[in-house]
């Protein structure tokens, strides 16, 4: 795990919001929390495709904008009684960089 | 080391309570639950289907052994508390177990009330109450012919019933002169014991008991006019009676049943009861709905968090006998205070008597067919205005113009098939193996698993008629008050009216000073806290963009496949050859096939990628177009024919006038989408009245209509009043937008808000009340001073650009 990229700084993200990090394999959400946790999830929910990024953000977990799935910020999986998950990606912070590295979390069968 | 929970009772009240807890909280008690029957949790109300062959005792577990080890819960099953040392704070079983106690839980229920007449006690007299008592009946049905049950009630026909299906001749005894006088009037009652009879049951009205007669087992029944008729078999189902005797031993405070708060705590504080041996504010129910109500406030204190009161349930009524469809509710007796509306059709057998106070609704008695049991019931919880429909109330919803699903709305007769939930595709068949499989109960939790009614709402009737066909009526339907979501418990009005106190000016100080119990809310309450706060302080720019949807966010519709349509406005329908031409070079430049003339009489762009949007914007600003809101719970359009200057009918210049309500109009923000028409004549060619706010022209002046919608439920407006100039027009029109800004629910339609409210309630502020009228426009007009800058000018200058642009390209 040394591809760590640098995507840009915290504050580039709006608090409760997300921006898109645009790669070969296909957009990367990235996410930030009320308390300035970052995530990152590929941007289509499990559901139909849905762009987490332009969900609405609740502690741990984002709604999906297309038919409201919640979706675990950390994990990627969908909140019961939904099924599924989608690809997170880790992500780790020197000061306010925010680093992140495009080999998905092992965990989730759609990655 | 976590505190210890008992709970005496492993019946449906008891164990929702734990599972509504461990939803909260599952490690803070420690929990063991002591259960008389040595079974799992098991559905009580369905043992009538169980009896009658219908359904069998694994269909009806809610709560499986596994359940119990997977959420660590231990289960002394089979073992009967005996007492209960308050002192020393620890319950003993009938085997001498022992569990000691920081808060305890009595969910006895209730027991079956056995007459006192000789003979009782004998075998082969039994009650219908649990599985022991189905298994005796099957067991008897196998060996014996002839079966009586005294008690024509509900449970009584259900018994009587299930042992006819198991194949005995049975008599149903009846101390009244009419069939479940407790829930049905007479010719209700008449045609439940006509079709009985047809199906086979024997009945003996009006006998009292005086006997029962036999060596070792039951032989024959004795009445007090002294005949006698064979039995082999005799089920007690004259009442139940809550289970209050070992609290009542432990010197807890019972009346009927155990005495309750609101809190569902007893006199002993660190003693909570629930169900049906609980007694609150003088009430001991004995049906299952309100308990699921019960279970979350109890589990709620219990969990300490110390929020949330049971302040009652209405209930309703529902035969388990397939076949006979009855339902009732409430008052359906009614006084010399109340009206009856009666329909009877003998031949259908359908019976359906209302009974009407003060145009509100006390209660229902329906027979035959039920299917709008369930809206009756939510008028008269609501307590609604019937006034407006009263001369169709009789016949249905089905009858208020609600085109999309008319005579469907059979749901027993349906197929699996038959899609009930258009927006997502759930069919009957998907709803009911929900209900069935995942044991749920609630509107809610069949919304959670199936999606169904989740979206629109508009089939929400549907499914609750399935989930009353399927449950047996016995599901719990939405609670009076409902809160906002899941993250409060506080409703629309209650955040409203602290918004309004002027104090909360962030969405997450609403949050925080009214204690909501997740961190940042959700996708319903964030939007809804959002738009409450920016209606009331227009002037300060306080509104949060991560607590709209992406749509608002954004300034453009976002498209199945993550793209977006671009609207731009055209005033009351008009454009020029220039706007045509700028539309024609957007749609070019940015390589977009679809162009779409939509509803609204404006053209839709659709396919622009996000990044793509401020340029665009700027191209249609640049030839003085602007954002039509298409996106947002706002202003849409304003339709209109074209009027005098034209047509040879038309009659005033609605084109203008439409022109100068989209003007007046543009830019707010509303509870929900918001579309308006101008017609020039009666011909009504803009469809005024199936809008929010229309205006149909004609000679003498302006008709103005309110509340119409064509969308989800076709519903014609309703008229507001005349008016003879376009000032008042456009006064009445600015009044009425800001009266539905400030009054309804977010995301609620200017139909249902006014279904809601009553017509006469906006009449009596508008048109009644000139000052209140003034001040309503003049409060709409301050807002707009802020609200119209064009938002798509100000991204296409660069603002909010974290929105459209990403955060880095890799590659």
């Amino acid at each position: 795990m040394s591809d760590w990229i640098e995507v840009g700084q915290l504050n580039d993200i709006p608090k409760l919001g997300a921006r898109v990090v645009k790669a070969p394999e296909g957009d990367i959400a990235v996410f930030r929390t009320a308390d300035d946790k970052v995530f990152a999830l590929a941007d289509k929910c499990p559901h139909k495709g849905g762009q987490l990024s332009q969900g609405i953000v609740m502690g741990n977990k984002v709604a999906c904008p297309l038919h409201d799935w919640k979706i675990e910020l950390d994990a990627g999986t969908a909140v019961a009684p939904d099924e599924g998950c989608t690809a997170s990606f880790p992500i780790k912070m020197e000061g306010e960089t925010i680093m992140l590295s495009l080999t998905a979390n092992e965990g989730c069968p759609n990655s | 080391m976590s505190e210890k929970l008992v709970v005496i009772g492993n019946g449906m009240a008891g164990i929702r309570t734990v599972e509504e807890l461990l939803k909260i909280d599952p490690l803070m008690y420690d929990i063991t639950v002591f259960g008389a029957e040595p079974y799992g949790n098991y559905n009580r109300i369905m043992l009538s289907p169980v009896l009658a062959g219908e359904k069998t005792i694994d269909e009806i577990m809610l709560n499986d052994m596994q359940w119990y080890e997977d959420n660590k819960v231990t289960l002394h099953s089979g073992k009967e508390v005996t007492s209960i040392d308050r002192v020393n704070k620890k319950v003993v079983a009938d085997d001498g177990t022992e569990e000691s106690y920081d808060r305890l839980l009595i969910a006895t229920g209730s027991d079956p009330f056995i007459i006192p007449v000789p003979g009782n006690d004998l075998d082969g007299v039994i009650a219908f109450r649990d599985i022991k008592d189905v298994d005796t009946m099957i067991e008897a049905a196998g060996e014996h012919k002839h079966a009586v049950v005294i008690g024509g009630g509900l449970l009584g026909l259900e018994a009587a019933n299930g042992l006819m299906e198991q194949g005995m001749s049975v008599t149903v005894v009846h101390l009244m002169d009419k069939l479940m006088e407790r829930q049905m009037d007479g010719p209700a009652a008449a045609m439940l014991k006509e079709s009985l009879e047809e199906r086979g049951l024997h009945f003996l009205m009006e006998a009292a008991t005086e006997s029962i007669i036999g060596k070792d087992r039951v032989e024959k029944v004795r009445f007090k006019d002294g005949s006698e008729i064979y039995a082999d078999l005799v089920v007690m189902a004259v009442g139940i009676k809550p289970n209050i005797a070992l609290a009542k031993e432990a010197g807890i405070h019972c009346e009927r049943g155990i005495v309750v708060n609101d809190t569902l705590q007893t006199y002993d504080p660190s003693i909570y009861s629930v169900g049906e041996c609980a007694q609150h504010r003088g009430i001991a129910y004995g049906l299952v709905a309100p308990l699921f109500e019960m279970a979350k406030v109890c589990a709620n204190h219990l969990a300490k968090m110390g929020i949330g009161r049971y302040e009652g349930t209405m209930t309703s009524t529902k035969l388990k006998v397939t076949g006979i469809d009855l339902f009732s509710a409430g008052d359906f007796v009614g006084d010399e205070s109340t009206d009856e509306l009666v329909f009877q059709d003998k031949a259908r057998g359908v019976y359906r008597k209302i009974v009407v106070k003060n145009n509100k609704i006390e209660g229902a008695v329906m027979y035959g067919d039920t299917i709008d049991g369930t809206w009756y019931f939510d008028l008269m919880r609501d307590g609604t205005d019937i006034s407006e429909f009263r001369e169709n109330l009789l016949f249905g919803q089905a009858h208020l113009g609600d085109s999309g699903h008319g005579d469907d709305n059979r749901v027993a007769l349906m197929s699996d098939t038959t899609e009930i939930c258009g927006c997502n595709g759930v069919t009957k068949g998907d709803i009911v193996i929900a209900i069935n499989d995942n044991k749920l109960f609630t509107l809610d939790e069949v919304r959670a698993h199936t999606k169904a009614s989740s979206s629109c709402g508009s089939c929400t009737g549907l499914v609750e008629s399935i989930m009353s066909h399927t449950l047996g009526g016995d599901y719990s339907t939405a609670p009076h008050l409902k809160p906002m979501c899941g993250c409060t418990d506080k409703t629309h009005d209650d955040v409203r009216e602290a918004i309004n106190g002027g104090e909360l000016t962030s969405v997450r100080s609403v949050m925080d000073t009214m204690e909501w119990k997740t961190e940042d809310g959700c996708s319903k309450c964030r939007p809804a806290v959002n738009y409450y706060l920016v209606c009331k302080h227009p002037d300060k720019n306080i509104d949060d963009n991560q607590s709209r949807f992406i749509n608002e966010r954004a300034h453009a519709n976002i498209q199945g496949d993550g793209t977006y349509s671009v609207i731009p406005r055209m005033w009351g329908g008009m454009t020029t050859p220039q706007e045509l031409r700028a539309v024609a070079d957007a749609a070019e430049k940015f390589d977009l096939d679809t162009v779409h003339v939509t509803g609204g009489q404006r053209i839709g762009l659709y396919g622009v990628k996000k990044d793509d949007l401020p340029a665009i914007w700027k191209d249609l600003n640049d030839a003085g177009m602007v954002s039509g809101h298409a996106y947002g719970k706002a202003l849409r359009t304003v339709k209109t024919c074209v009027g005098r200057d034209w047509c040879r009918f038309g009659t005033q210049d609605s084109t203008g006038i439409g022109i100068k309500l989209e003007q007046l109009s543009w830019g707010s923000w509303m509870p929900h989408k918001f579309k308006m028409a101008a017609s020039g004549c009666p011909r009504n060619c803009a469809e005024a009245t199936i809008k929010d706010y229309g205006v149909v022209c004609v000679d003498s002046g302006y008709e103005l209509h309110v509340g119409g919608n064509g969308g989800i439920k076709v519903r014609a407006t309703d008229l507001l009043c005349n008016v003879d100039t376009e000032e008042e027009v456009l006064e009445y029109s600015a009044a009425y937008m800001q009266m539905y800004r400030e009054e309804a629910h977010y995301l609620e339609r200017t139909a249902p808000w006014i279904e809601r409210v009553g017509l006469n309630h906006v009449k009596e502020a508008i048109v009644d009340n000139e000052a209140n009228r003034k001040e309503l426009a003049e409060r709409f007009k301050f807002g707009q001073t802020f609200m119209q800058d064009d938002p798509w000018e100000e991204r296409a200058k660069g603002g909010e650009s974290h929105e459209f642009t990403p955060l880095k390209v890799i590659g």
